[in-house]
């Protein structure tokens, strides 16, 4: 069911862990509907993503998003990695079965998250991040 | 991995070897239609009433009282439909619990926009539903109560027999879903007051599509698949023969091993279950942990997901299941761990390991060593996890 891609990306996570005294932490989903991702962030001052890591309670998919968002971000700059969009982690692992797209979508909330987390914590303003939804299911049970 | 450890037979099994062989003469050789009048077709006949013969006699019926279906599924949707039409004008209320199947949920959900009304009993923590309940909810109107004899995810046995003797005595019918329970546990339909019966030919070494209703005698009940004259006129369809005959031999294997079956796999279920619990923290046996199917394990480990774990261990060549959402293709998980009174986040990280005859010591002591192993892993990278650990230190 899932691409070779999204099975490397789970058996193999990359960029597993917590950053200590990160620049920016990000957690989205809920526990109830299943995946939780947690997003660290280390930022230099040029607004470099020196480093990314991540925790993720969830199914396959849940996993190998949050392992690919952080490869994707990763050696970014702040505006750079606002880019990095659901749309695009899917197709860096060749696709997901529809039912897993959410899991995708929570990967993009997650890095948003995180540096609504940095902008915070330095009083500055990352020009077109949105205050994150914490819970991506929020919407998808008022659409039912 | 070279190694298959197949322990999901709750999901379906494999056809015995005897199954196979009982079955290839009416494929190719004894192919006769069982309705037509040469004598060529008499060996088929003979077949059929032969296996109903057989299957009578492991559940203490009378051989007109079986009737061949197209399985579990078939068998729970016809004898619901069928009650709650031969009894409508009796009443139009209808018992069961939270924890069937969805073959019998929906169907009763079905009844449900056809005008009855349904009680859905809760079940305890251990997935048993309350006689006291049952016995309050039953109405003037009441005309049929459905209780699954065992669970097919947590494995736990309903007290049938307690069942039985309520329905009696209020003159209700009582259909119970045996497909998990037929051919591991034992069964009388007359010593549990069972007046109907489903049960399923690919949960015991037999083929698919095939199952059986047992129909009391003295029910009354009308078709649910109409057409020809077939099984006395009640289920239409030319007979499965191959199926029937392969549903047969696996009752007379099933009947035959039981005992020592049972004794192998309580055994195999009771080292696993102890494996795990002794080696993994914060997890827990879903399911009564002595009125069980021999052969079912249920464990939730917290702070993880089930798919993944599903995923890493068929890895190592290890099939199970879960009743994670992720597994259920919808957004909750199962509906059985929820009624026990998981929440949901427990039951997002259930095992289901169900064994057969053919597993052993060695399948079992790996699993667990795997189980812990892979639980381990992916608690290394659960946030739930970190922050449980976080919270302790404090
Ligand atoms: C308890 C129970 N009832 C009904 C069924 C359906 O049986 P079948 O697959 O033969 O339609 C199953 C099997 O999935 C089951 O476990």
């Amino acid at each position: 069911m899932y691409s070779e891609k999204v099975m490397d990306h789970f058996s193999n996570p990359r960029n597993v862990g917590e950053i200590e005294n990160a620049s920016g932490v990000g957690t989205v989903g809920n526990a109830k509907c299943g995946d939780i991702m947690r997003i660290f962030l280390d930022i230099d001052e040029n607004q470099v993503i020196r480093d990314c890591k991540f925790k993720t309670f969830g199914c396959g998919a849940a996993v190998a998003t949050s392992s690919m968002a952080t490869e994707m971000v990763m050696g970014k700059t702040v505006q750079e990695a606002l880019e990095v969009t659901n749309v695009a982690v899917m197709e860096a692992l060749d696709g997901l079965p529809p039912v897993k797209v959410h899991c995708s979508l929570l990967a993009e909330e997650a890095i948003h998250a995180a540096l609504w987390d940095y902008a915070e914590k330095n009083h500055i303003q990352i020009e077109g991040l949105k205050k994150p939804k914490a819970d991506i299911h929020d919407e998808e049970e008022v659409g039912e | 991995m070279s190694r298959l450890i197949y322990l999901d037979n709750a999901a379906t099994t494999a056809v015995h070897p005897e199954v196979f062989e009982a079955m290839k003469p009416y494929f190719m050789e004894c192919y006769g239609n069982p309705s037509s009048v040469y004598g060529f077709a008499a060996g088929s006949k003979k077949a059929v009433e032969d296996a109903r013969e057989t299957v009578a006699k492991f559940i203490g019926a009378r051989a007109s009282e079986i009737y061949f279906t197209g399985g579990g599924s078939e068998s729970d949707n016809w004898a619901i439909k069928a009650v709650a039409e031969a009894r409508k004008d009796k009443g139009n209320h209808i018992i069961t619990s939270k924890i069937e199947h969805h073959a019998v949920l929906h169907t009763c959900e079905y009844l449900e926009k056809q005008g009855f009304e349904v009680t859905y009993l809760d079940v305890d923590e251990d997935g048993v539903i309350r006689l006291e309940e049952l016995k309050a909810a039953i109405r003037p109107t009441t005309i049929l109560i459905s209780v699954m004899f065992a669970n097919n995810e947590i494995g736990t046995i309903e007290p049938m027999k307690e069942i039985g003797e309520i329905a009696r005595e209020h003159g209700i019918l009582f259909h119970t879903d045996a497909v998990q329970a037929y051919g591991h546990i034992p069964i009388d339909v007359e010593e549990l007051h069972i007046d109907l019966l489903s049960a399923s030919g690919h949960k015991i070494n037999g083929p698919k599509g095939v199952g059986i209703m047992y129909l009391r005698n003295s029910v009354k009940l009308g078709s649910f698949i109409h057409g020809g004259a077939q099984e006395r006129n009640r289920r239409a369809g030319t007979h499965n023969v191959p199926g029937i005959v392969g549903f047969a031999k696996a009752t007379e294997i099933g009947a035959k091993t039981m005992e020592e079956r049972a004794a192998h796999e309580i055994a195999l279920r009771d080292r696993l279950i102890e494996g795990i619990l002794d080696r993994v923290p914060h997890a827990r046996l879903n399911g009564h942990r002595t009125e069980r199917l021999p052969n079912n394990v249920n464990i939730s480990f917290e702070f993880i997901e089930g798919e993944s774990l599903l995923i890493l261990l068929d890895q190592q060549g290890v099939c199970a299941s879960s009743g994670s959402a992720c597994t259920s293709g919808s957004l909750d998980p199962s509906h059985v761990l929820l009624a026990i009174g998981l929440p949901h986040e427990k039951a997002h990280g259930s095992l289901r390991l169900t064994l057969s005859h053919e597993t052993t010591r060695e399948d079992v002591d790996f699993v667990v060593e795997q189980v812990e192993k892979i639980v381990a892993r992916l608690r290394s990278m659960s946030p739930l996890y970190d922050d449980y650990c976080k919270n302790v230190q404090k």
